[in-house]
């Protein structure tokens, strides 16, 4: 079992992250054309697409630094509420975390669980308030949980994305507290955050790729 | 939709370059990101504006003589990133420190303040007036969270000439928010626009509908109608309106007919007629009118009615002469 990416595979997994949000651009800008303005689909496959470029391009110690360049390369090429919040879910835990050399359960669980924070202070939503934190908080709390029962990774990122996907699809039980849909109000209800969809998405791929060296 | 494009992914891009080819004498762009400035710059607070793209000439028709000094240009409907922000901010800094003047939007907002963070850690100071005018977008007690639509034209307005007087930051911030506080609007919308990189509608309105209160990028509002007569859906907007801020006989107010796009000047013409005769009917004392596609949606039809009150402070600011490609106020 590898438990372990070394900084070569976190690349490579990054890489392979990034690509999804190419393929799913069509899916995401209809669920955000729904209730959203409909550009989230193409706000994050732009800043997926930079984070890419610089992934490949330079070299990384540690998979905050790793972290840090990925956030930095969405806000600054995004804009938009994404851009922020989505840079800051990758850069805003790799500041005060211990540095890591490789990508395992507790890399994931502290660069990830330090951001959650960082997010709610920046965008001040709590759950239930219909975005991407109804999906990232819950996964966090999954990683945590998978850490302290020493599981593997890729049982972690199970979890994680099992978590994710049940977050997101509470978020159809929402009324939006932020962006263009909280002018919805009660039309908002049937319909899932797109940003929520984006946190399951990103853990929905490392969790394939994580698979894919295992099988 | 028909869009006369290229490459949708450079809308932007070739937007700013078209706009340079343009009136390049008088503006400069910055080299890294969306940004431009006005190449004649002051000693004195600087105003920086901005916002997403796809509404011009607003935001970019703002930086000019006795208006905003630099501008960052978001994607399509999308907020510019704190950067983009920073180095407009930068750039037009002359010491004096920056006022950012700008829609009520969640990504405006998010990524304007990580900008003025980085003014900040650099020892520019800075200050943020949010504009939030449509009277439609959130009932009054939760001002907060209303929006920011054409509006912003008198803000800026305001904005650039209290900063050209040579006044402080604190000065120009206060007399902007009074600017900011006296001011409302309301929109109907007919038809929608149109996403460049999709080529979808913002929203769908049945050909006999019309929507009072949507917000410029098709947020609901809040009442759907089949189309009426100028002077009844006038009446409409003009009740919610007038009844908000409150405006009341004896004020003074200035005007703006805003059409979002599509809307035809004969249109917007007939609604400010109707505007002008309801005013006078309940004594409220019109300044000065502007009737303009100054915030638009792409193609969107419809239009805004905006109202900014004066007081005798406000309306030195307002007369004040101010000179953009966009907008022109003779002194």
């Amino acid at each position: 079992m590898t438990d372990r990416l070394d900084m070569q595979q976190t690349r490579d997994m990054f890489l392979y992250v990034a690509d999804q949000f190419e393929t799913n651009k069509p899916f995401l800008t209809e669920i955000d054309s729904a209730i959203g303005d409909g550009d989230h689909g193409i706000g994050m496959s732009v800043g997926f697409a930079n984070a890419g470029k610089i992934v490949k391009e330079k070299e990384f110690q540690t998979v905050n630094e790793m972290f840090h360049q990925i956030g930095m390369a969405m806000i600054g090429s995004m804009g938009g509420a994404s851009g922020v919040i989505f840079g800051t879910m990758f850069m805003g835990g790799a500041k005060n975390a211990a540095p890591f050399a490789a990508f395992d359960l507790e890399a994931v669980t502290h660069l990830f669980g330090g951001s959650l924070q960082a997010i709610k202070d920046r965008g001040k939503a709590q759950l239930g308030d219909k975005t991407m934190v109804d999906a990232l908080e819950p996964a966090i709390a999954s990683l945590q949980e998978s850490l302290r029962q020493s599981k593997t990774l890729l049982d972690g990122l199970r979890e994680a994305e099992a978590s994710a996907k049940a977050g997101m699809e509470k978020t159809k039980e929402y009324i939006a507290k932020f962006g263009r849909a909280k002018s919805l109000g009660e039309r908002a209800l049937g319909h899932q955050d797109a940003g929520a969809t984006s946190v399951w998405i990103i853990f929905k791929s490392m969790r394939e790729w994580v698979e894919g060296i295992h099988e | 939709m028909k869009k006369i494009v290229n490459d949708t992914n450079q809308v932007v891009t070739e937007m700013l370059e078209g706009f340079m080819e343009a009136y390049g004498q008088a503006y400069e762009k910055l080299p890294d990101v969306n940004g431009i400035v006005l190449k004649d710059r002051k000693e004195k607070v600087a105003v920086v504006i901005g916002g997403g793209s796809g509404h011009e000439p607003m935001f970019f028709g703002f930086v000019g003589e006795g208006l905003a000094d630099g501008v960052a240009v978001g994607n399509v409907f999308a907020a510019p990133t704190p950067n983009t922000v920073y180095e407009v901010a930068k750039a037009v800094n002359s010491g004096k420190g920056v006022l950012f003047v700008y829609g009520n939007y969640a990504g405006d907002v998010l990524n304007f303040n990580m900008g003025a963070e980085l003014c900040e850690m650099d020892g520019i100071p800075t200050k943020t007036v949010l504009v939030c005018d449509d009277v439609a977008s959130a009932p009054r007690d939760r001002a907060d969270d209303r929006r920011g639509i054409a509006g912003d034209v008198f803000v800026f307005k305001i904005a650039g000439a209290a900063a050209n007087k040579g006044l402080s930051l604190e000065e120009v911030a206060r007399i902007t928010e009074k600017a900011r506080d006296n001011t409302r609007s309301i929109g109907v919308a007919l038809t929608p626009g149109s996403i460049p990189d999709t080529g979808k509608p913002t929203f769908t309105l049945a050909d006999d509908e019309i929507e009072f209160g949507m917000g410029i990028h098709g947020e609901p509002g809040v009442q759907r109608t089949k189309l009426m007569k100028a002077d009844e859906l006038t009446d409409v907007m003009m009740k919610e309106l007038l009844q908000d801020l409150p405006f009341a006989r004896g004020d003074e107010v200035c005007v703006l007919i805003n059409g979002l796009g599509s809307t035809t000047l004969m249109e917007m013409f007939i609604v400010n007629r109707r505007v002008a005769q309801i005013l006078r009917e309940l004594g409220i004392k019109v300044h000065d009118s502007d009737v303009n596609s100054y915030c638009t949606t792409q193609e969107m039809g419809g239009l805004s009615i905006t109202l900014m009150r004066l007081d005798e402070e406000l309306k030195e600011y307002y007369d004040a002469p101010a000179y953009s490609p966009f907008y022109i106020k003779k002194g």
